[in-house]
């Protein structure tokens, strides 16, 4: 039996971070009554012309300087036409021609090492608006209608579902990166169409295409391409024939289902949008956005290993979200040099563990870099021990403040003097007469509970690795 | 009192001068539409108690002190216009009973310079015709023979200034709408520039065409109606950011030194006799007054009103396709399914010429064909527009026929579209190359009937254009 490929090509969707809607003034909520953010322009009224929403060019633009694609210079807008109720004037303004961005790619990492997936451009468009389909009759809600849209066409670089995937968090980085969209699923900021086909290897020629719809999150995407892959193949070894045709993925069923075939497709008739004048970019202006772009993630992992001494693992995860990587670096500016790897640490564990466990961003939380630096400066000196650190830190993340005037109030500064150590572990030989004989008698575990009574009778104070040693040349004395 | 003679300017005059209020003024106009629309049929509908009240609030205002140009002033709205809470059907079985939600930028600038809105007049339905007869209500007449059409598709507005049931209107201009029934009917009808104008709130039949424009019984009327229309619009990307000049102070000067150009395939056999002694006869009073007269060619003219019908259609089919029933319009009983729903809300509202246009619109987009009959156009349009900046370059103005025969009988074309269409061959090309043109009266025929000359200037171009026609005012008369 011949082995097949599989050519994956992706048209996704991304909602522009904007105030208003991409040709009126209506602004851009989720989950609001239904038909209360509409004008005559979204509702497709007689007479109402669309009037383009500069920010939604400069954000595009972003996305494609972002994603190392040319800028056109000089972009038009087109109809395209096809009645259905979710399109208010039956015609879609969208970008056919001469669209805002070509060209450019995302670097995906595969089994394989790392892969350039293509993209072939990215346009701008309007929204449609959203059906409800209820018992007797479908209601269709215009909030939606006319929010401005990228759409970025790849080429059918991808050879895998997980290639797919893969490539969709690349770019889903890049975008929420450049704070271009939310790229928020469950709002519906970034959904994507899929063509599909196989070949047999050795063959050039790709097969037939089949494009797929209605997949809302990646895991769907991921079903629905493991779902058609299984399904093309058992067509071809089954003697069949693929027909080119567009189909619908049914999250319920975990099916794609025939939607039309290519001798029933869409004749959108696209032609020049006569209402808007054509977006005009210069250099000038294009650089002045550039200048506006954030380091890439790729980037600033890598600088960030340099800068700061991080193993890759390390820079990876702090340069996977935009926001953890700025606060990082901000901690890190307020530390002394060479606490790079000191404020990774605390932050990699004992912060991200809690913005899991609150489930917020860090932007949102009320511990401050600054405070951050503190901290783990206070623990690099030895004014605090780690267990103190680690109790101080929610109270930061929750409460805010600086931990050196909380240490200060609460007295929490650890206790180094050896006098002072000495008459604790007196104390504790005396109370624990049994645990020094069970460790003469060779049972080692009891110097570790020795060392974890010292450390209850300073309450939490004394510096851990001066008690493990007294106790230990204590122990090794025989006295 | 009696509107029938009465221009705006002289009317504004009688208003500063309070000879009569404009409640007073409003009330004569609704009396001779009363008295007159049930022989012209020029009016659509008319908010009386509306218009009064828009006029009481004048004659407040005025009383307080303020004054513009169109304080007091009834203007009646072509129906495709949305005035708020107005009616707007486009002379539509389609639009019947719909309400406007919202103002035209150019209502609400006559609005705010305190205009009253007389009534909505009657147009080819969609404004898609020569003659107004496509209307699915009623057939204007024009006011010179009753058994004459008005000219199309502004032709409500032009039979109610030219029969005196309105001081001045506003129409819209997309191959002529305004510039031919002006000439049928005896009245001055400006299509301003592309651009000129806000588009905003005026019902889209050709976006890269359509203008509003004035029309009135003077050129100085026309000018100042303009003046208040003119400017840029943030609703409306395609309308420019350049100065308004004053239109009115551009009036005087006169034709002496003036290069008006005659463009040789305007002048040539198949147009009526009359008409073109009419239009000699004004260009031979401008020459004596001291204009240059200097011949010019606009070699692709013939190929003006193929590339409308194109250009035209194929923007129609999709201004058109909002018309679906599902929200707002006609809307079918009980569609069987969407499809259903689009195609029978759709059959029953729309009337056969706009069916017409909508259909050769989709055809000359469709796959296949795009490149053949779009494409093509569009190429041909940018060589139209060309044609003119070369002919701009030997002179100021190009004087014209309006149309090549003055106004015909009622049902005289109905079943002969492409000759109704070829009717349209000396005003389209200035349409498709989005400079302005000024319809204005040069003389009548011998059984009385009217006939415009047609003044074309560069886009922008309306004080020269409006100058021109001003000095033809004076020269010929009509």
């Amino acid at each position: 039996m011949s082995r097949y490929l599989v050519t994956i090509g992706l048209e996704t969707h991304v909602q522009l971070k904007t105030l208003t809607k991409m040709f009126c003034g209506c602004s851009l909520t989720f989950g609001e009554e239904p038909n209360t953010n509409v004008c005559p322009v979204c509702l497709g009224y007689p007479g109402a012309l669309p009037v383009m929403n500069r920010e939604a060019v400069r954000l595009t633009v972003l996305s494609g300087l972002m994603l190392g694609c040319e800028i056109n210079r000089h972009s038009t807008f087109d109809r395209k036409n096809y009645f259905y109720p979710d399109m208010s004037k039956d015609y879609q303004i969208s970008q056919n021609t001469h669209p805002l961005c070509l060209g450019g790619g995302v670097t995906i990492e595969t089994p394989e090492g790392p892969k350039r997936i293509r993209i072939n451009h990215i346009h701008l468009e309007e929204d449609a608006a959203k059906i409800n389909h209820y018992a007797q009759f479908s209601g269709v809600d215009f909030n939606r209608c006319g929010t401005p849209l990228m759409e970025i066409v790849s080429e059918p670089d991808l050879a895998s579902p997980d290639e797919a995937m893969a490539y969709l968090l690349a770019l889903r980085q890049q975008l929420v990166y450049a704070g271009v969209s939310d790229c928020n699923l469950e709002e519906g900021n970034m959904r994507s169409d899929v063509n599909i086909s196989i070949r047999p290897e050795g063959q050039t020629e790709f097969g037939t295409r089949v494009e797929i719809k209605n997949m809302n999150t990646f895991k769907g995407i991921h079903a629905a391409l493991k779902y058609e892959i299984a399904r093309q193949l058992a067509v071809v070894r089954g003697n069949g024939t693929l027909v080119q045709e567009t189909r619908r993925w049914d999250p319920e069923q975990g099916e794609t289902q025939s939607m039309r075939s290519k001798e029933n497709a869409h004749d959108y008739r696209y032609f020049p949008e006569p209402d808007l004048v054509p977006v005009a970019l210069t250099d000038v202006q294009i650089e002045a956005w550039r200048e506006q772009l954030p380091e890439a993630p790729a980037a600033r992992r890598e600088r960030m290993m340099a800068e700061y001494g991080l193993p890759a693992y390390d820079a990876g995860v702090l340069a996977d979200i935009r926001e953890n990587a700025d606060f990082f670096e901000a901690a890190v500016r307020a530390s002394k040099p060479g606490m790079g790897k000191a404020v990774s640490n605390w932050f990699m564990t004992e912060v991200m563990r809690l913005l899991a466990e609150t489930g917020q961003p860090v932007g949102a939380c009320a511990l401050t870099p600054a405070a951050l630096a503190e901290l783990v400066q206070l623990v690099e000196e030895g004014v605090i021990n780690g267990p103190t650190a680690k109790e101080l830190l929610p109270e930061l993340f929750h409460e805010g403040g600086m931990p050196a005037a909380r240490v200060e109030a609460r007295g929490l500064a650890q206790v180094s003097d050896d006098a002072a150590l000495h008459a604790f572990i007196d104390q504790v030989f005396r109370e624990n007469g049994k645990s020094v004989e069970d460790y003469r008698a060779g049972k080692k575990a009891a110097a570790g509970f020795l060392v974890g009574q010292v450390m209850k009778v300073s309450h939490g104070k004394a510096d851990p690795k001066r008690v493990g040693r007294l106790v230990a040349e204590r122990l090794a004395t025989r006295t | 009192m009696d509107v029938a003679g009465l221009t705006l300017c002289a009317a504004v005059e009688g208003l500063r001068k309070k000879t009569y209020s404009s409640v007073e003024l409003t009330r004569a106009v609704l009396d001779a539409i009363r008295e007159k629309d049930g022989a012209l049929h020029a009016y659509l509908s008319v908010d009386e108690e509306g218009a009064l009240r828009q006029a009481a609030a004048a004659d407040a205002a005025r009383a307080a002190g303020h004054d513009t140009d169109l304080l007091g002033i009834p203007v009646a709205i072509k129906d495709l216009i949305n005035v708020e809470g107005q009616p707007c059907t486009c002379a539509s079985n389609m639009m019947q009973g719909y309400v406007a939600p919202y103002d035209a930028t150019v209502a609400a600038r006559l609005r705010a310079a305190g205009a009253v809105f007389a009534g909505r007049t009657n147009m080819d339905e969609f404004a898609m015709g020569s003659s107004s007869e496509t209307s699915a209500f009623k057939v204007t007449r024009n006011p010179h023979d009753l058994e004459r059409v008005p000219g199309g598709s502004s032709g409500g507005s032009a039979a109610a200034v030219a029969g005196g049931e309105a001081i001045a209107a506003l129409g819209s201009d997309t191959g002529g709408s305004i510039r031919q029934p002006a000439a049928f009917c005896g009245c001055v009808g400006l299509k301003p520039s592309y651009g000129r104008v806000s588009r905003y709130g005026v019902t889209a039949y050709a976006s890269s065409l359509d203008q509003v424009g004035p029309m009135t019984r003077t050129v100085e009327d026309a000018a100042v109606l303009l003046q208040t229309l003119a400017g840029v619009d943030p609703h409306d990307g395609t309308t420019l950011d350049t100065p308004v000049p004053d239109y009115r102070a551009a009036l005087v000067g006169g034709v002496r030194g003036l290069r008006i150009g005659l463009p040789k395939e305007y002048f040539v056999d198949g147009t009526d006799p009359e008409v073109m002694a009419c239009v000699r006869r004004a260009v031979d009073a401008c020459a004596t007054a001291g204009a240059e007269i200097v011949e010019v060619s606009l070699p692709h003219t013939e190929y003006a009103v193929a590339v409308y019908c194109i250009v035209g259609t194929a923007e129609a089919s999709a201004n058109l396709a909002r018309f679906d029933g599902v929200r707002y319009g006609h809307r079918t009983s009980r569609p069987a399914s969407v499809f259903d729903l689009y195609a029978r809300s759709r059959a029953e509202g729309f009337g056969q010429e706009v069916k017409r246009r909508i259909i050769l619109g989709t055809y000359v987009l469709s796959s296949g064909y795009y490149d053949a009959y779009y494409g093509r156009a569009q190429k041909v349009r940018t060589l139209i527009r060309r044609d003119f900046t070369e002919a701009f370059e030997r002179c100021d103005v190009l004087f014209t026929p309006v149309a090549p025969t003055p106004a015909y009988r009622i049902g005289e074309r109905c079943e002969d579209p492409l000759t109704m269409y070829l009717g349209d061959t000396f005003t389209v090309p200035a349409s498709l190359a989005g400079i302005c043109g000024l319809s204005v009266p040069c003389g009548r025929t011998a059984a009385g009937l009217p006939v415009g000359l047609q003044i074309l200037g560069p886009a922008f171009g309306e004080s020269v254009v409006l100058r021109a026609g001003q000095a033809v005012e004076q020269e010929v008369r009509a």
